[in-house]
């Protein structure tokens, strides 16, 4: 209840009731089977945008056993991360987007967003940080490859770097060891880039090297730019890594930020936002496996088989195929990041999955903003969450952080891309 | 007889205040129309018409009611007329903001309530204009 610390916009008491949501209600809104209340939405959208301030000698909280540091700062706009096999870090920065403003309320809702995000420029490109003595301490920061398009998926795959920006996804030749890269990249395939409302192109790769998987998030909060926009949207995209030929491999999963094949089964797994303006705990962003064919509900339902009144002409044939996601992560938590963990990691945090949550807008009471680790038994999730990085929010409802990418690096760390202070942040495990 | 001619000449909006009471109906009109065919044909296009037209009318109705306060003001009976065509125009602005915020609503759940709210806004900014084009200083007989 921390309603008067934080700065709420655009709030009349008039449309706007009391502060909600008490913490113990919460575990029931997360896990495979979560409850659901009825869908609300007052004459205005909760908004709370938490004001950004600077970490000074702060850092993220992090579990016993575990240690943080900033291993890179000043970059511009840090998404995702990838741990080469030498060791060395990629850092894809950059930020998309050309969606036009079709309602006033477009543009006061894109400046009131805008506040609680960087101001820097988007870096288009990818940055390489290096630890060479093994000290924990990345002494080299510098360039690998400079004008892309907001990249943002990253994979690799023996000496082939691919890389996807917010309209293609391209390929770099890769030898271990580079700083730079040796030259232009190949483009594979074009992405759906058309307006681009969620812009993020989640990538990763099959393990037989066949395949890359890319995210494509819709065109819309809930088809208010019409159903036209929506061709080739909020799917997975299976390409093949040497034509470029593509097909959708799932389908109905409206923004799909992350994306990771399961260890041993070879499984893909996604975490998907949600839809927005339903209430504070409609719709929970998801983490699932993801079946080939399957369609996922967006945007005609959520969650299976609850449909979604927003969306005109409606399909009761798609509402009833829609597959139930695996494990809800909670509403509005926004997960960008995800990877799978190690034995490496320790004991309680070997078998199951990161998840690097940017945090929320659609709520009174903040969600997200944090790290969390969702243990697995027997190649699914099982139990609760666990919080692995928190501390992104001070005490007086101000933001310091916001993690995107996840990536677990295999000698025992996490690596956590953080896009509102511009820093890479790494989470090695001590003991 | 220098009274009454001030009477006269005060009697009827000037040409800005007119311009921007009247100018409230097509733009309230308009964005009915435009509800209408939404509601028809599910083409989100026409919402996107409907909230910018309402945007428009909210400006043109709100600064009408900046020269209707005036004109009370400086009205010599401040009851009758004057003093409805206020509130005729003050309630059509705030029936018309609420109309906004419904219209800032994504896709289908604008409906039907933006629609209702549209047929009123739009049958209010009528009333008022026909009143304030009307006569506006004297009690009605007059």
């Amino acid at each position: 209840m921390k309603c008067s610390n934080a700065v709420t916009v655009l709030s009349m008491a008039l449309f706007l009731s009391a502060c909600g949501n008490d913490d113990q209600n919460d575990a029931q809104l997360l896990g495979p089977s979560p409850s659901f209340p009825e869908p609300e939405r007052g004459l205005l959208p909760s908004m709370k945008i938490a004001e950004p301030t600077p970490w000074g000698d702060q850092l993220p909280t992090v579990p016993q056993g575990f240690t943080v540091t900033a291993i890179a700062t000043d970059l511009k706009i840090p998404r995702q991360t990838l741990v080469l096999p030498n060791g060395d870090i990629l850092v894809a920065e950059g930020r998309g987007g050309n969606a036009a403003k079709l309602k006033p309320k477009d543009v006061i809702a894109g400046y009131i967003k805008a506040k609680g995000n960087t101001s820097v420029e988007s870096g288009n490109r990818l940055t390489l940080l290096r630890d060479a003595d093994g000290d924990g301490a990345y002494e080299t920061q510098t360039v690998f490859a400079d004008n892309l398009n907001a990249p943002y998926g990253l994979a690799l795959f023996e000496g082939n770097l691919y890389v996807a920006n917010q309209d293609a996804l391209v390929r770099f030749d890769y030898q271990e060891g580079q700083t730079e890269a040796s030259g232009q990249p190949t483009k594979i395939t074009d992405l759906p880039s058309a307006i681009n409302h969620h812009w993020t192109k989640a990538l990763t790769i099959s393990p037989d090297g066949r395949f890359l998987y890319v995210g494509i998030g819709s065109n819309s909060n809930i088809t208010e730019r019409g159903m036209e926009a929506e061709v080739d949207r909020a799917l997975v995209w299976q390409i093949d890594a040497v034509t470029g030929a593509h097909k959708p491999y799932a389908t109905g999963l409206r923004n799909p930020t992350a994306l990771a094949i399961q260890p041993g089964s070879g499984q893909l797994w996604a975490v998907v936002n949600e839809r927005d303006e339903l209430g504070e705990d409609l719709v929970p962003d998801y983490l699932t496996s993801v079946r080939e064919g399957g369609f996922y509900g967006w945007p005609y339902s959520y969650w299976g088989q609850n449909e979604d009144p927003r969306v005109r002409p409606q399909d009761p044939d798609k509402v009833a195929a829609a597959i139930v996601p695996d494990y809800s992560l909670g509403s509005h938590v926004a997960a960008l990041g995800l990877d799978f963990s190690t034995e490496a990691m320790g004991a309680q945090f070997a078998d199951g999955v990161f998840v690097g949550e940017h945090g929320s807008w659609n709520r009174k009471d903040p969600s997200g903003y944090k790290v969390i680790f969702v243990p697995f038994s027997n190649g699914r999730p099982a139990g609760q969450p666990i919080d692995f990085v928190t501390g992104f929010r001070t005490e007086d409802g101000k933001t310091r952080g916001r993690p995107v990418g996840v990536t677990v690096d295999p000698r025992g760390a996490l690596i956590v891309a953080d896009d509102l202070a511009n820093t890479v942040w790494r989470i090695t495990r001590t003991q | 007889m220098t009274a009454t001619t001030q009477r006269t000449y005060r009697r009827r909006p000037g040409p800005l205040h007119a311009t921007l009471l009247a100018g409230t109906v097509p733009l309230f009109l308009g964005a009915l129309l435009s509800d209408i065919a939404y509601y028809r044909s599910y083409q989100i296009q026409w919402s996107n018409f409907s909230s910018w037209l309402i945007a428009g009318g909210l400006v043109f109705c709100g600064l009408a009611v900046l020269f209707a306060l005036a004109n009370l003001i400086r009205a010599t009976r401040k009851n009758g007329r004057p003093l409805l065509y206020l509130l005729l125009l003050l309630a059509t602005w705030v029936l018309g903001f609420i109309n906004a915020l419904e219209h800032a609503k994504d896709a289908w759940a604008i409906m039907p309530a933006s629609l209702v709210l549209s047929v009123i806004v739009t049958l209010l900014a009528c009333v008022a204009t026909w009143i304030g084009l009307t006569n506006l200083r004297s009690g009605g007989a007059a």
